[in-house]
């Protein structure tokens, strides 16, 4: 890095919000330096201010927020001096941005076209006559597939993976030097992920730009950046090359981190800090050790009783969808039948078994049917055809309403994606737990449904005190032991977990994914594990299978799997996790 | 669908949608329509009163009414009564009011329009101030502006029309003199222009008589005001609202940062997503008011159906009752189709969905 003069100078920035509760500090005394043509990656957890930095830079920080102290210069020009009419010129001109949740950073309303064109008008890049072809042009170069047509399209009838490329065409419309993307591929596909990364560093090395890339993902971070800024807790904490920070971190935060992070030839204990325990409140009872790849210790209660059966049995299962589009009166106006068929296979004939005291790994990308498939067999949803077998008995023939009801109910239980929407925000954590416990357990009684939910609270490390608070007042973590508790209530045999530590940050993940490990050895679950991460399926999965478009790749055991991959889709899968260079 | 379809194949496709959405809705409505008919002509028989008597007068004897009850058919079962007016309403004939001698399809006719312009005008009025001062207050909150929005929203909701028509019509036609006499739709002196809309602003236009325009807006302007006035509530919390849930969406973000003047980020960005929303509540608004607006009517003395509706339920009266039900029904229908189809217009996933 030579010692010219920045593109970026932000030295000792501070930025305050107003709340309720007095003035928060969200960023304090923070440095950050980008010269031009660099790709700088700023990490941390959420809460650590890497955004609202960021919004410091373009001064677009909401109502409540304002930058306090220090000072951001641009090019030169002081930003925070600077009057509106300037900042609104540098705006999508010389500095822009990338976001996360790409089909809510467009109008929905407004033709994605008609959406560039707004950005290249207000900063009259082009005459007004030659604006759509210009916008056209602009589709075309990050790569949208006949982008003519494309370009009278609504946000919502494009995937995410095309929304964010249409995002990036607002970014670069008007050939900024300086891109900040915040946490731009949070959400998408791994396969997704890898395409707009490459993307964004290809157009943006092309154009000589610097990019701030704004992260959760050390792996990311590491991939595509020079230099990495870790931040916790508003503060800088560590800055170095990428090469340097992974293979030699010196602050401690980011050794945290690193640790936290899932990669290859890791085990579940190694995820977590080296001093820290593994709970704040461990039940005094049942604490098998945890032993290197956090195996299933075969002593666990329930699962030698009946070891010879499966205790699921999945065979040719089917999900069937009406195709949407014209139905009913244009049916009846339709003289030539559709050519295309008229029901959509989310699941599409798939076939698996999952033992006691297993836990078996889903995997594949948005849309392959592993959310259908785990919600059957869950029986929130009927089957379209084939066969559900639990424990012998056919759930799959009964119907979602009735199973409801059932003892069979307490037997197979699921957590929950986002820990903070599964929770009911008027039920205090202890009213969550109880709630499956007063609908289908004989438990009468306020004081024993209390008791319960106290041990429950102990055994997935909830401390007791917590259970009257309401879901707004606990942490991601807190909220995802809620959800877990909340399952293991009733002593189920089967758990499925769908995406349960994917709203969590990497540390918290952690701690979750080996509490789940932990329980499971205690009490014998069995798990279903749907996931699009393979990092996380390889720590806590004895089994994995892949799905893709219904149907099922392939499936194994997880090493086998991940490290001889047969089919070709699991390759490309393996492939597009970022591989960084870090020990 | 459409990502795969070219652009203008997209706007085929999408206007058939519209379409068949609009042919669906109308037969969905059919089914309401028919319990719409069966439940008002129950509603009146269940009544009390004996319209025999009323229309007798005071001083008739028993076989008078009695022989006005049978030339009315209201001796008959009440199944012979019903078939007989399901068979005159296929004909298009609503019947003849009791108190006016005129027939139920005339006095609607005459009355409904009256009814509508002013309505129509009352929710203009009330748009013209509620949705800017609901924006203005969305992108200051807590501002002077603010408060102001939500001082006069509470004060136009809470004051009765009758009292602020009153207070309107003592300061500007007692006080001031601005306006003319609150007689009806128009001054004395005027004729009203030829029928074709039914709106004498409309017609007058129509027929080319400037100052039959004029007298009319006159007329119009105190009871469109009070109308208004009690109507800017429900706007303009609405618009505020929904404009800041809107401001605080991504996509207004993204619109920010890149750039975009405040003026495009919220009005062409923000406010027409705002919108949505404040078109139900604007539907709700319209065919609340439209009969609910007696008392408006009574004070300014409009010869409009709310005040005609009263009237009629009063004396009880069935014909008009059961017209008057039915063509608010009606019009409930065709509102509601009208803001779906305005809102499949604003919004390119209602299309879709439809």
């Amino acid at each position: 890095m030579t010692e010219a003069v920045p593109l970026l100078d932000v030295a000792d920035l501070t930025v305050e919000f107003t709340t309720r509760r007095g003035i928060v500090r969200a960023v304090e005394h923070v440095d950050v330096r980008i010269a031009k043509g660099e790709t700088v990656g700023i990490v941390g957890e959420s809460g650590s201010g890497k955004s609202v930095t960021s919004y410091a830079v373009m001064r677009i920080l909401d109502r409540a927020g304002r930058i306090a102290a220090g000072a951001v210069h641009f090019t030169g020009l002081d930003v925070r001096a600077a009057s509106e009419d300037q900042m609104r010129n540098l705006r999508g001109r010389e500095m822009s941005m990338i976001f996360q949740n790409p089909r809510a950073a467009l109008n929905p309303i407004r033709k994605v076209g008609r959406q560039i064109e707004d950005v290249l008008e207000q900063h009259s890049q082009v005459d007004s006559s030659a604006l759509t072809d210009k916008a056209i042009e602009i589709l075309d170069q990050v790569r949208i597939a006949r982008p003519r047509e494309r370009y009278h399209a609504y946000p919502f009838e494009l995937s995410g993976g095309m929304c964010q490329r249409v995002v990036i065409a607002l970014a670069l419309a008007c050939r900024p030097q300086l891109l900040i993307a915040d946490e731009p591929t949070t959400g998408l596909d791994v396969t997704t992920q890898k395409t707009v990364m490459d993307l964004i560093v290809e157009l943006t090395k092309q154009r000589g730009m610097s990019t701030i890339l704004i992260t959760h993902d050390l792996g990311l971070a590491a991939t595509y950046c020079d230099r990495v800024v870790v931040m916790e807790k508003g503060r800088v904490v560590e800055t170095a090359l990428s090469r340097e920070i992974f293979t030699a971190p010196s602050h401690p935060y980011t050794r945290k981190l690193m640790r936290a992070t899932p990669r290859p030839g890791t085990s579940l204990r190694d995820l977590l800090p080296e001093d820290e325990s593994l709970y704040e409140a461990r039940p005094p009872t049942a604490t098998p050790t945890l032993q290197g790849g956090g195996k299933p210790t075969e002593s666990a209660a329930r699962s030698n009783g009946k070891s010879g059966a499966p205790l699921l049995v999945v065979e040719k299962l089917v999900k069937e969808y009406p195709r949407k589009g014209l139905g009913g009166f244009a049916k009846i106006f339709q003289r030539q039948p559709a050519p295309e068929p008229e029901t959509f296979r989310a699941v599409d004939g798939i076939s698996f078994t999952i033992n006691r005291g297993e836990s078996v790994g889903l995997v594949g990308e948005s849309g392959c049917g592993k959310s259908t498939t785990s919600t059957m067999v869950m029986r929130l949803i009927d089957k379209s055809d084939g066969v559900i077998m639990f424990d012998g008995e056919d759930i799959g023939a009964i119907a979602a309403k009735a199973f409801a009801k059932l003892p069979l109910r307490k037997r197979i239980q699921m957590v929950f994606q986002d820990p903070t929407d599964s929770l009911n925000p008027r039920f205090t954590a202890a009213r969550a737990i109880a709630d499956p416990i007063l609908r289908l357990a004989n438990l009468k009684g306020r004081e024993s449904v209390r008791a319960r939910c106290e041990a429950l609270a102990r055994q997935v490390g909830l401390p007791v005190e917590l259970l009257d608070r309401f879901p707004h007042q606990l942490s991601g973590g807190q909220k995802a032991r809620v959800g877990i508790a909340r399952a293991i209530a009733l002593n189920p045999e089967l758990v499925i977990l769908d995406e349960p530590t994917a709203a969590l940050d990497v540390s918290v993940q952690a701690v979750v994914l080996n509490l789940l490990q932990e329980l499971k050895d205690t009490l014998g679950m069995s798990y279903l594990f749907v996931s699009h991460d393979l990092n996380v399926v390889r720590l806590l999965c004895d089994r994995v299978i892949v799905m893709r478009a219904g149907r099922i790749v392939e499936q194994g055991p997880t090493e086998e799997i991940l490290v001889s991959p047969q089919a070709q889709y699991t390759r490309d899968l393996l492939a597009a996790i970022p591989h960084p260079m870090f020990a | 669908m459409g990502p795969r379809l070219h652009g203008d194949d997209y706007m085929v496709g999408a206007n058939a949608a519209m379409l068949m959405m609009v042919v669906k809705r109308m037969l969905i409505a059919v089914p309401s329509l028919i319990g719409v008919v069966i439940v008002t002509f129950l509603l009146t028989r269940a009544l009390p009163g004996d319209p025999a008597a009323y229309f007798a007068g005071p001083a008739a004897t028993k076989e008078a009414i009695e022989q006005i009850r049978v030339t009315l058919g209201l001796d008959r079962p009440l199944y012979v009564q019903f078939i007989r007016y399901v068979g005159d309403l296929a004909r298009g004939d609503l019947g003849n009011s009791l108190t006016t001698g005129q027939p139920v399809g005339y006095e609607i006719k005459t009355r409904l329009p009256a009814s509508a312009e002013l309505t129509l005008l009352g929710l203009m009025v009330s748009m013209a101030i509620a949705v800017p001062l609901g924006i203005l207050a969305a992108t200051r909150p807590n501002s002077i502006i603010d408060h102001v929005c939500r001082v006069v929203s509470t004060a136009g909701v809470s004051l009765p029309v009758f009292f602020t028509g009153l207070i309107l019509i003592y300061v500007f036609y007692y006080l001031l003199g601005w306006a003319p006499a609150p007689l009806g739709r128009l001054d004395v002196f005027f004729s009203p222009p030829p029928h074709v809309t039914g709106f004498y602003l409309v017609d007058s236009l129509i027929a080319g008589g400037g100052e039959v325009f004029f007298a009319s807006l006159k007329q119009l302007v105190l009871p469109a005001l009070t109308l208004g006035i009690f109507s800017l509530a429900p706007i303009a919390r609405m618009t505020r609202a929904s404009m800041l849930a809107v401001l605080a969406s991504d996509f207004v973000r993204t619109a920010r940062a890149s750039g975009l003047t405040p003026f495009t980020v919220i009005v062409t960005y923000a406010f027409r997503n705002a919108m949505l929303p404040v078109i139900t509540t604007l539907g709700m608004v319209f065919s609340f008011l439209l009969g609910a607006n007696v008392l408006v009517e009574k004070v300014f003395a409009w010869p409009g159906i709310g005040s005609f509706a009263v009237e009629a339920l009063i004396a009880s009266d069935f014909a008009p009752l059961q017209g008057f039900v039915l063509t608010m029904a009606v019009m409930y229908v065709v509102l509601n189709l009208l803001i779906d189809v305005l809102y499949g217009l604003i919004d390119p996933r209602v299309r879709i969905e439809a």
